[in-house]
């Protein structure tokens, strides 16, 4: 038998790794000044990847509308500040977050009936009625002009917005290391192993005790509160909230982002965020109007070949779009920058099986290698 | 009112040619396609480049609109979706998310982001008077073609050897691999004919849906609802549930224009929240 107390005990305990994320992460306020930015969009978009990664990576729930609550924190969080009934961002954001949550709690009643279909039609409908409604009143909302004005009061009273985004980097830093920690707590709990669980099999783990139905909507409550604070913090940083925020182009760009940083360990959502921002404003720099078909090409291509072999292929796909657009390579002509590629993408396609059994053993190595860095023992688990 | 209920049912029907390819899709392979709205834009624009550029008499347009996107199904069936059967939903999203992407943008580049027109033969611009309420000549000619299609398609379905081994993949796969049907040819003839239909649906809906290069995202969510609404079992199913869609969608628009989509959107839920298995399914045998 496997102690199953030691076991989250061990998972709990926090590795060198991340310490080490975390400490970059941190190091970047004072690093990274000219960033500040669009560190923020990525802080915003890595806690809002975060609370999909909790239903879709430990719940397995796939959700075309993960939007819907995103949208919801920013107008109310946008609405009470406007209105000067919670000005205060940190009030407000908890406000906005405890509202997504109510919202989260009343839809989750509709996620448990039917299949993924049903499922991915139910999520994407709430975020188009939300979107709806927001349109539709716009004396309150501003319409498709989207809430202009929403005022930008201090954090507590004492640290303003300013101009060079610094304190709303921090902000959003702060409650995104916040809620990872939460989220942290929550995934190593019993609670989050019964989770998996169900992910594995709902019927088994139904018959050994654990009732499905209200772990789902416990999950699905608490992710769409982190959507709804995630969404809260865009309009306070921006001073802003528009129709976009419910849009399906946000939900789905938002599974991309997990599918980059891979699910199920929460730092997926993170790592994912900082490529996705960084690959989107680099392609939107290229082509404006395009982005998109790089976009969606990265996702076919993620899919088609794997996530690993996806995202190679794409890069030197994306490297090789860059030089034809600024007509200039580090191998001299595009043309043979190209060739080259080609020829890599060939070669990596053709020789894929190896390339797969190279990477397991490297894989397998390097794990031995960091937990004995770590510190951790690994443990031979073959009792049944 | 009634010439409501006739472009109600006329939108209904053009709904139903768009999205009647989805449905067996879905059914089939139980493979959730996001993409087929783009096989529909396909459709519209290649009509419109026909009709507009090269001077094709409508007429003419329609059919090969349905022939040309029914062989660009094909191509992408066989090249790319058949690598996707197998996977798991969210992969199927994400790959089918993706090729509308690409779609939107790929059309972009080429045909520009503004609305498109097809240039329709005087013969169908006007009204016609029918026993006595006005009706639209093009609205006329869809439901008839649609009407048409739909006779022809549960004839196909129900009469023919293809429509009974088509029915029995659907119902189980297994079994059906197992009594030497070949369900990959089946399923590839049935994508390319429902990405021909869809094509079809675009090229006949780009004077009432309206073209441009969003299309296919515009129009996800009304192809799902008749999917999910209408069931995967049946032709019927689909269809009624895209006339209800139609007549809803263009009443609701009508006499309470404030609420908008909204109607629709919430009925949709309504309803997967009381029959997840669809308004007309069967109860599933499986």
């Amino acid at each position: 038998m496997i102690d199953v107390s030691h076991d989250l005990k061990r998972r709990g305990r926090w590795s060198v790794l991340e310490v080490a994320f975390w400490l970059i992460a941190a190091a970047s306020i004072w690093l990274l000044p000219g960033w500040y930015l669009i560190l923020t969009e990525v802080a915003i978009l890595g806690l809002f990847a975060l609370s999909l990664d909790l239903i879709l990576g430990y719940a397995g729930i796939v959700s075309l509308g993960h939007a819907a609550f995103f949208g919801f924190g920013a107008y109310t969080a946008g609405l009470l500040a406007k209105h000067g009934i919670v000005t205060e961002p940190v009030l407000g954001l908890i406000v906005a977050g405890l509202a997504a949550t109510v919202l989260g709690f009343i839809t989750s009643f509709l996620v448990l009936r039917g299949s993924d279909l049903t499922r991915l039609m139910v999520t994407l409908g709430v975020a188009l009625v939300l979107r709806e409604i927001a349109n539709r009143y716009s004396d309150l909302t501003g319409g498709a002009d989207g809430l202009q004005g929403v005022p930008k009061e201090p954090i507590l009273g004492t640290f303003r917005f300013d101009l060079y985004g610094h304190n709303g980097y921090v902000y959003c830093l702060i409650v995104l290391f916040l809620f990872f920690v939460l989220a942290r707590r929550i995934v190593n709990s019993p609670f989050g192993l019964s989770l998996r669980a169900l992910k594995g099999n709902p019927l088994r783990s139904s018959a050994i005790g654990i009732n499905v139905n209200r772990r789902l909507i416990a999950i699905y409550t608490i992710a769409a509160g982190y959507a709804g604070i995630a969404g809260a913090l865009l309009t306070q940083t921006t001073a802003f909230a528009s129709l976009e925020v419910f849009s399906f182009d946000r939900s789905a760009d938002l599974l991309l982002v997990l599918i980059i940083g891979g699910t199920g360990y929460l730092y997926g959502g993170l790592i994912g965020a900082l490529i996705f921002k960084l690959m989107q404003d680099w392609i939107a720099n290229l082509t404006p109007q395009y982005w998109q078909f790089w976009i969606g090409l990265v996702l076919v291509l993620m899919v088609l070949l794997g996530r690993f072999h996806g995202a190679i292929v794409s890069a030197i796909l994306l490297k090789i779009m860059h030089s034809w657009i600024i007509g200039y390579s580090w191998l001299g002509s595009p043309i043979v920058e190209t060739l080259i590629g080609l020829i890599l993408i060939a070669l990596l396609l053709w020789r894929r099986e190896h390339i797969d059994r190279w990477l397991r053993s490297v894989g397998a190595r390097s794990q031995v290698l960091l937990s004995s860095l770590v510190g951790k023992r690994t443990r031979v688990e073959h009792s049944q | 009112m009634l010439t409501i209920l006739f472009d109600g049912i006329a939108y209904g029907m053009l709904l139903f040619v768009l999205a009647c390819g989805l449905s067996v899709t879905l059914g089939l392979m139980n493979f959730v396609n996001l993409a087929h709205g783009a096989f529909a834009m396909a459709g519209g624009y290649l009509t419109v480049v026909m009709v507009n550029r090269m001077g094709f008499s409508f007429f003419l347009a329609l059919p090969l609109a349905f022939v040309l996107t029914a062989a660009i199904g094909a191509l992408f069936e066989r090249t790319l979706y058949v690598h996707v059967y197998q996977r798991t939903h969210l992969d199927q999203v994400l790959f089918t998310i993706g090729l509308v992407f690409m779609s939107v943008a790929a059309i972009d580049y080429v045909m520009g982001s503004s609305q498109q027109f097809v240039q329709i033969p005087q013969v169908l611009q006007g009204q016609i008077n029918l026993f006595g309420i006005g009706v639209g000549r093009y609205r006329l000619l869809i439901i008839g073609v649609c009407g048409v299609l739909t006779v022809l398609l549960q004839l196909i379905l129900t009469q023919t050897r293809f429509g009974s081994r088509l029915r029995a993949a659907v119902d189980d796969q297994r079994v059906a691999r197992g009594m030497g049907i070949n369900v990959n040819a089946v399923f590839g003839l049935t994508f390319a004919f429902g990405s021909g239909l869809a094509g079809l649906g675009g090229a006949l809906g780009a004077e009432i849906l309206g073209l441009d290069p969003i299309f296919p995202l515009k129009y996800m969510i009304y192809f799902l609802i008749v999917v999910t609404v209408g069931g995967t079992s049946s032709i019927t199913g689909p269809f009624l549930a895209s006339i209800l869609l139609g007549i809803g969608d263009v009443a609701g628009k009508y006499y309470v224009p404030k609420l908008g989509a909204f109607v629709i959107y919430t009925i949709m839920i309504v309803v997967l929240i009381w029959r997840p298995q669809g308004l007309f399914a069967r109860a599933a045998g499986k």
